[in-house]
């Protein structure tokens, strides 16, 4: 008999580990949760964690009012399934309360309003730890991320002076007002995801899969139709249908789609393991400068 | 289609700076896996020009921080992934430098295999100790030694010959048990992942058959049982209305359902009721998995303590002999007082004797200089508010590893190894 787990088990073993460690060390966890598969497989994790218990701790949704409305259905059937809380911090409120401004023109997104209205809700729900579904794999500076990750009161990070992380052993001491992301699926590449999701054979949004949906062209990248973007006359014109899939779901005015065939998760698994693009190629949100992604995070961003 | 779910993990450190072509083997290995996208390398190309480099700089993929990107150096250990059929590969790639010691012991401290590269023109480097006797310390089980830049030694196996006797003449003194030498050209990809027609005399594997054929299927202590537990959890509802289950990852052996127990610190005996999984009951349960287990007895049992065999005792002691390897600017204090993260316990503890600094080039122990500043490894002495429940290092990482963390600011400010 060997002993030897293969390496989704391990991944899996190893997620788990800091889940729990998350739900011992902290008074007020809460898995933040968009509705993509990298939060579909922490919500899995996580019952993995604490089974027969609930899930311990709340999911959080920061709704920028631009969604996919295939991801919002997913995600109150899921909720429902758990019997897990949701809470949802809300990007249209924020405007419409008057604290903060929208972005205008022709690539205005409100990904980056996310960032306050994630820190005001954490602040406001006096949260502790706040689990997100962020890889080393899809950013660069993402690579330089801790699986316990320290904020300070402003929810800054700083990633010149991370606490370093060995063994199995994660500090999570802080001081008052302070708080952690924590990133539990760090080690996990966007193959080993779907390979995992395969095995396990969890139920994805329909977006993944292959559709027809009516798109334009935008500097390289394929985006959906919607009313949340402003189009120039060219674009309109430009406009058509096509099939296509996500391979990351998130703001629907910064989310790419990718021309595919793929209809089932086994042929998911085979577009990636040739992909030649990352996942995040289609982020008009990464795209900005080449440090967007380190910038937001400073700030905050998850 | 792969069968992804035959697939082993395996963890490796790279330590060396550009010079040793480090960055250029891991693109390599990277490249010729086919794990570099088309935008990760044109992004990188791009910046490359920008910045008026010569070629392609792929140090700009790990090299993710902006003042990284700046200065050109790497600051902080970085991830790579990239994967075979056979096997899924985590680097943690870290700078070679003397004041990044913490870095390369933090990608240390968890990796099957250790990569050291030699530049074939400059020989066994101050350098190259020092990557050896941090594995060494850490106790990483594989060394791999890459003698890189073949080429322009001309392939010359008496070059390669000497630098290996060199290496074999000093690790000697180490406590290394599985090392390995490899020819290669990173640049040129001699016997990185295909095997060279300019070796002839070599009859070796290529690096990245050895990174997927390593036996590492025993790199884990499957022999001395040691659970930690993590949390206990209590579900409440009807169905699971008495249910008490310790979540935890073994760290040490191979329960089964059954198996008479010990608990620590209480010392009471029970037995192994279940161990349960989402998926369902196991059988048996081994490192490094996430298991749930009940016992037969009620028991006091929480966070902190430790589930045994009956007849085989982990040390319990409040007095420890560490190897520490100091990460802070503040220097290690003696007499001062420091929380300590060991498996799931936390508690405090007071540094009562520096017995040496280790000069980790030459190995030689300074009794003399007691001052332990940022970087630097000694042996030290402590006393803890209650007994930990300990291997030593040697015989299990997980055990026998500990972490200093100074009060008031939280900061991880050391990383202990228990002899």
């Amino acid at each position: 008999m060997s002993y030897h787990l293969n390496h989704l088990k391990e991944l899996e073993s190893e997620s788990i580990f800091v889940l729990r460690e998350v739900a011992a060390q902290f008074e007020r966890p809460v898995l933040m949760f968009s509705g993509g598969k990298d939060s579909i497989l922490m919500v899995h994790l996580a019952r993995k964690a604490f089974y027969p218990a609930r899930i311990p701790f709340p999911l959080l949704h920061v709704d920028t009012g631009h969604n996919f409305p295939e991801t919002i259905e997913y995600r109150d059937k899921l909720v429902e399934e758990i019997g897990a809380k949701l809470i949802v911090g809300s990007v249209q409120d924020a405007i419409d309360e008057g604290k903060i401004a929208e972005e205008k023109g022709y690539n205005a997104s409100r990904n980056y309003l996310q960032t306050s209205v994630l820190l005001e809700t954490l602040e406001e729900g006096k949260y502790d730890a706040a689990l997100g579904g962020a890889r080393r794999d899809e950013e660069k500076a993402r690579a330089k991320e801790r699986f316990f990750s320290h904020r300070d009161e402003f929810g800054q990070w700083d990633p010149k002076n991370q606490r370093p992380e060995l063994w199995n052993l994660f500090n999570g001491k802080k001081n008052y007002g302070e708080h952690f992301r924590v990133f539990p699926i760090s080690n996990w590449t966007e193959l080993d995801v779907w390979m995992y999701l395969a095995a396990e054979g969890v139920e994805l949004p329909s977006l993944y899969f292959a559709h027809e949906r009516p798109v334009f062209e935008r500097d390289g990248i394929l985006l959906a139709d919607c009313d949340y973007i402003q189009k120039r006359p060219e674009e309109e014109g430009a406009i058509e249908e096509r099939m296509v899939r996500c391979r990351t779901i998130g703001d629907m005015t910064c989310t790419g789609v990718w021309e595919s065939q793929a209809a089932t998760i086994e042929d998911i698994i085979k577009e990636v393991s040739i992909a030649r693009k990352t996942e995040r190629g289609g982020r008009a949100d990464d795209k900005r400068s080449e440090t967007a992604m380190e910038d937001r995070k400073k700030q905050g961003y998850f | 289609m792969t069968d992804y779910t035959n697939m082993e993990l395996l963890r490796f450190t790279t330590a060396g700076s550009v010079d040793d072509g480090k960055s250029t083997l891991i693109g390599r290995l990277l490249y010729d896996s086919k794990s570099i996208f088309e935008d990760q390398y044109d992004a990188v190309r791009d910046s490359s020009e920008r910045r008026g480099e010569e070629g392609v700089n792929l140090a700009l993929l790990t090299d993710g921080l902006k003042s990284e990107r700046e200065q050109g150096i790497t600051i902080d250990v970085a991830y790579r992934y990239f994967n075979t059929p056979k096997r899924k590969f985590i680097i943690a790639d870290t700078p070679g430098h003397i004041q990044y010691t913490r870095n390369m012991v933090t990608g240390a401290s968890t990796a099957n295999v250790a990569l050291i590269l030699i530049d074939a023109r400059k020989g066994v480097l101050e350098q190259t100790r020092r990557h050896a006797f941090i594995a060494s310390l850490l106790q990483i089980p594989h060394l791999v030694v890459c003698i890189n830049k073949m080429d322009l030694v001309d392939y010359n196996e008496e070059v390669y010959e000497k630098i290996k006797q060199d290496f074999e003449e000093f690790s000697y003194k180490l406590d290394v048990n599985d090392v390995h030498f490899i020819p290669i050209s990173a640049l040129k990809g001699d016997n990185v992942v295909n095997p060279s027609d300019k070796t002839p005399w070599y009859q070796g594997s290529t690096l990245l058959y050895y990174l997927e054929n390593v036996h590492i299927g025993s790199d884990h202590n499957f022999i001395d049982c040691r659970f930690p537990v993590q949390l206990v959890l209590r579900p409440n509802t009807d169905e699971f209305h008495d249910y008490r289950g310790y979540a935890g990852r073994i760290a040490g052996g191979v329960f089964k359902k059954g198996d008479k127990v010990m608990l620590l610190p209480s010392g009471f005996a029970s037995k192994i009721a279940k161990i349960d999984t989402l998926d369902g009951e196991l059988e048996e349960a081994y490192p490094p998995m996430s298991v749930t287990m009940l016992l037969e007895d009620d028991l006091d049992l929480s966070r902190g303590d430790m589930i045994v065999r009956e007849n085989n005792h982990p040390e319990v002691e409040q007095d420890l002999e560490v190897m520490v390897c100091w990460f802070h600017d503040r220097p290690l204090q003696l007499r001062g007082k420091y929380a300590i993260l060991h498996t799931t316990q936390e508690v405090r503890c007071i540094v009562k004797e520096i017995r040496y600094k280790l000069d980790i080039n030459t190995l030689h122990r300074n009794e003399e200089d007691k001052q332990i500043g940022m970087n630097d490894i000694a042996r030290v002495v402590i006393r803890t508010t209650k007994p930990l429940f300990f291997d030593a290092y040697r015989k299990n990482r997980i055990t026998g590893s500990l972490l200093f963390v100074e009060e008031g600011t939280n900061d991880t400010v050391g990383a202990g190894m228990i002899i």
